[in-house]
């Protein structure tokens, strides 16, 4: 057998992340013109500047960045693409802002494989659509093997805020009905039982999705809304301390009534984890005046993300910067912070 | 879901609660053994359901919080080594040696690893044959049987690079110190699910028998726990010292004879340091001598390392139930969560903790 000469210049086609798709040069250029192009391209990402540039309309601007760091990159229900999209995008949303443009920036470990890059591509473009957003701008570095874990990504984001808005978690007040828009601890779990080591299968996919659509048509109708977060890290106890704080009242809820999937339920039995402390990706709590909670509750129903919502509990004068739950039994207990970490890099 | 909704169940629960009312005719002081146990009625508020006539006192079943000092400062030191892959299960990463904690040791760059169970850490050790692997075997007879399976499946693949830092202990001897002790209080115990699963119950009836104490084997559902309150109050009220099992779906007399076989045949029973209580005459377990290969105290030679508690913490008093967690006048203050001077308040099966979360201001619930 003899062996072809070869050309000594250097390849161009990789499989996996090279050092030198960071670098700047050729395999920079390819890296934009194979993977990110073709899936994000927009009339400001085309001009391939240092910066877009954008014009709003009068009003007021929200802001917001997050970084993405998820392990594993894919798990049941999605990926690190679309987390990062709809994470930002739900950053906005909760502050009433209209989310228009995101920024992404991407840190790639050396021998990642391309074709996974391009499926994490794929699917921010396809959330990205979902939510009405365009990624403007971006950047991409990479460091060498070991330096990171397979993909970090750094989304920003600006959108308007819509007029005669102010949602704040210093505004709850005393009667105010708390709205949670569905099942808890779907995402947390979902990674949780993904992860090596956790020797169990389960159903339990991510909740990960845009929030933007819901809570406009609930804007549209009720501009009132007294405040809105999204139950992240640290899950809705996290958030509900934070209201409770922030706007120095008492929380209180009831057990029976906040909704976990069957198998959510069962493996935090298993793992001993309070289905409270777990992250949501796609899950709105809201503090509402009690006379519109009727109303805002059938509007988040009518949407997929929110079918299963309801009423966890309402806010008292009692107990300020504490939040309570009332369990069926009869007795209450506090429901506190989550302490240290249940597991690292769920988001 | 089967197995937990009808054992959390409302409506049975009330009928239980009226049962304790109706039978109490006196004040008792029962004592659950189980950290798990004191977990579950302070998170479903059973004490604050009970007539003021039954109190509930919180036992020394909590394996981080009885594990000794010294046991994690030879841990830091093991864990800290270039060589060794460290691993445990979560709640001691948090618990504070004299100057750090397992945590501190893996920002410092220590391979320090969870693991759900000590086979897991068996096979950390298949797979990184040029790496010491450890893990720290802490707990009541609950966890023996998996660590002793985890030892004698290392001797029998003749895998030399897995050793287990044993801090094993057993829950007779601290029924027994307990109910020996100058103040004690407890009259009846509910004895915890599942060390009795592995052990059965056999072993509490001399202990009944000897201390005219009545032992309900209960588990760890609201229903089950009222179930077992409401027998020891009966057993009580009759003056009856028996041990009568109220935890029957899981608990039989001999046990898990399989189970009880591993661990003799691994360890053998010597006497133990209980953080906050002392020196319990034979109350633990060591590895046998045919398995000392094994152990990571003598692989790593610590044996010579020792400290001694914080003689603010008062954790000692809080694990025989001689005082409640809130009575404590660290608890809240220069004691939280953040900032624990003593294990109880470190393990999510500590009575501190446990009281902290749940119960942090009383008079507000």
């Amino acid at each position: 057998m003899t062996i072809a000469p070869v050309c000594p210049a250097p390849l161009m086609h990789h499989e996996t992340v090279q050092m030198a798709h960071g670098a700047g040069g050729r395999l920079s250029q390819a890296l934009m013109q194979r993977i990110f192009m073709p899936h994000l391209h927009n009339v400001f990402l085309d001009q391939l500047d240092d910066q877009a540039k954008l014009e709003l309309q009068p009003g007021r601007v929200a802001f917001t960045t997050d970084t993405y760091v998820v392990s594993p990159v894919f798990f049941p229900g999605g990926n690190i693409g679309e987390l990062a999209v709809n994470g930002t995008v739900n950053d906005l949303a909760v502050g009433g802002a209209t989310p228009l443009y995101l920024s992404a920036g991407f840190v790639l470990e050396e021998g990642f494989a391309l074709a996974e890059l391009e499926t994490i591509v794929i699917s921010m473009a396809e959330a990205a659509r979902k939510a009405g957003v365009m990624i403007v701008t971006g950047d991409t570095k990479v460091v060498g093997k070991g330096q990171c874990d397979k993909i970090f990504i750094n989304t920003s984001g600006i959108g308007l805020i819509r007029e005669g808005v102010s949602l704040s978690c210093r505004n709850l007040q005393p009667g105010d009905t708390i709205i949670l828009s569905g099942t808890v601890g779907d995402h947390g779990m979902a990674i949780m039982t993904s992860r090596e080591g956790l020797s169990f299968q389960s159903r339990i996919t991510s909740d990960s999705a845009p929030l933007n659509g819901m809570i406009t048509a609930m804007l549209d109708v009720n501009p009132q809304l007294h405040a809105m977060r999204d139950p992240t890290r640290g899950g809705v106890a996290a958030t509900l301390n934070e209201l409770a704080v922030s706007s120095s009242v008492g929380i209180e809820i009831s057990e029976a009534a906040i909704p976990v999937k069957a198998e959510v339920r069962g493996a935090c039995e298993l793992l001993g984890i309070d289905p409270l402390h777990v992250a949501n990706e796609g899950k709105l709590l809201l503090a509402v005046a009690a006379e519109d909670a009727a109303k805002v509750l059938a509007i988040i129903r009518s949407f997929e993300v929110g079918r299963d919502a309801a009423i966890i509990g309402h806010v008292v004068h009692d107990h300020p910067g504490m939040v309570v739950m009332r369990t069926p039994f009869g007795s209450r207990r506090i429901i506190d912070l989550p302490l240290g970490e249940q597991l690292p890099r769920i988001c | 879901m089967k197995y937990i909704d009808e054992y959390r169940d409302p409506e049975l629960a009330r009928k239980l609660l009226g049962e304790i009312r109706k039978k109490a005719t006196r004040p008792w002081t029962i004592m659950e053994i189980c950290g798990g146990q004191t977990h579950s009625i302070l998170r479903n508020g059973i004490d604050q359901l009970l007539p003021d006539t039954i109190e509930l006192v919180h036992g020394p079943g909590c394996p981080v919080c009885v594990t000794p000092l010294e046991s994690i400062e030879r841990a830091l030191v093991i864990a800290g080594k270039k060589e060794v892959i460290f691993t445990s299960f979560g709640d001691m990463l948090r618990v504070p040696g004299s100057s750090k904690d397992l945590f501190m040791v893996r920002s410092e760059g220590g391979d320090v690893r969870i693991v759900f169970s000590p086979l897991d850490a068996l096979q950390i050790a298949r797979d990184n044959p040029h790496k010491e692997v450890v893990f720290f075997a802490v707990g009541f007879e609950t966890t023996a049987p998996a660590n002793a399976m985890a030892v004698w499946q290392a001797a029998r693949e003749g895998i030399r690079n897995f050793s287990v830092l044993v801090s094993q202990v057993m829950v007779p001897p601290a029924m027994r110190a307990i109910l020996s002790s100058a103040g004690n209080r407890v009259q009846g115990f509910l004895a915890a699910g599942h060390v009795c699963a592995v052990m059965g119950y056999e072993e509490y009836e001399p202990v009944a028998l000897e201390f005219q104490v009545p032992i309900v084997p209960t588990g760890f559902e609201p229903v089950d726990l009222l179930a077992g309150i409401l027998k020891t109050v009966e057993l009580l009220e009759e003056g009856c010292a028996e041990v009568v099992n109220r935890y029957g779906r899981v608990v039989s007399r001999e046990g898990n004879p399989a189970a009880r076989a591993l661990i003799s045949k691994v360890f053998e029973v010597t006497d133990r340091q209980w953080r906050g209580i002392g020196s319990i005459a034979q109350s633990g377990l060591a590895l046998r001598e045919e398995f000392r290969a094994w152990d990571a105290e003598k692989k790593f030679n610590v044996t010579h390392i020792s400290a001694s508690e914080s003689p603010l913490c008062m954790s000692g008093s809080v694990l025989q139930g001689a005082l409640k967690p809130d009575a404590c006048p660290a608890f809240g203050r220069e004691c939280t969560p953040e900032h624990p001077l003593g294990a109880t308040m470190v393990s999510t099966e500590g009575a501190c903790a446990a009281y902290y979360t749940y119960h942090r201001n009383c008079n507000t619930l």
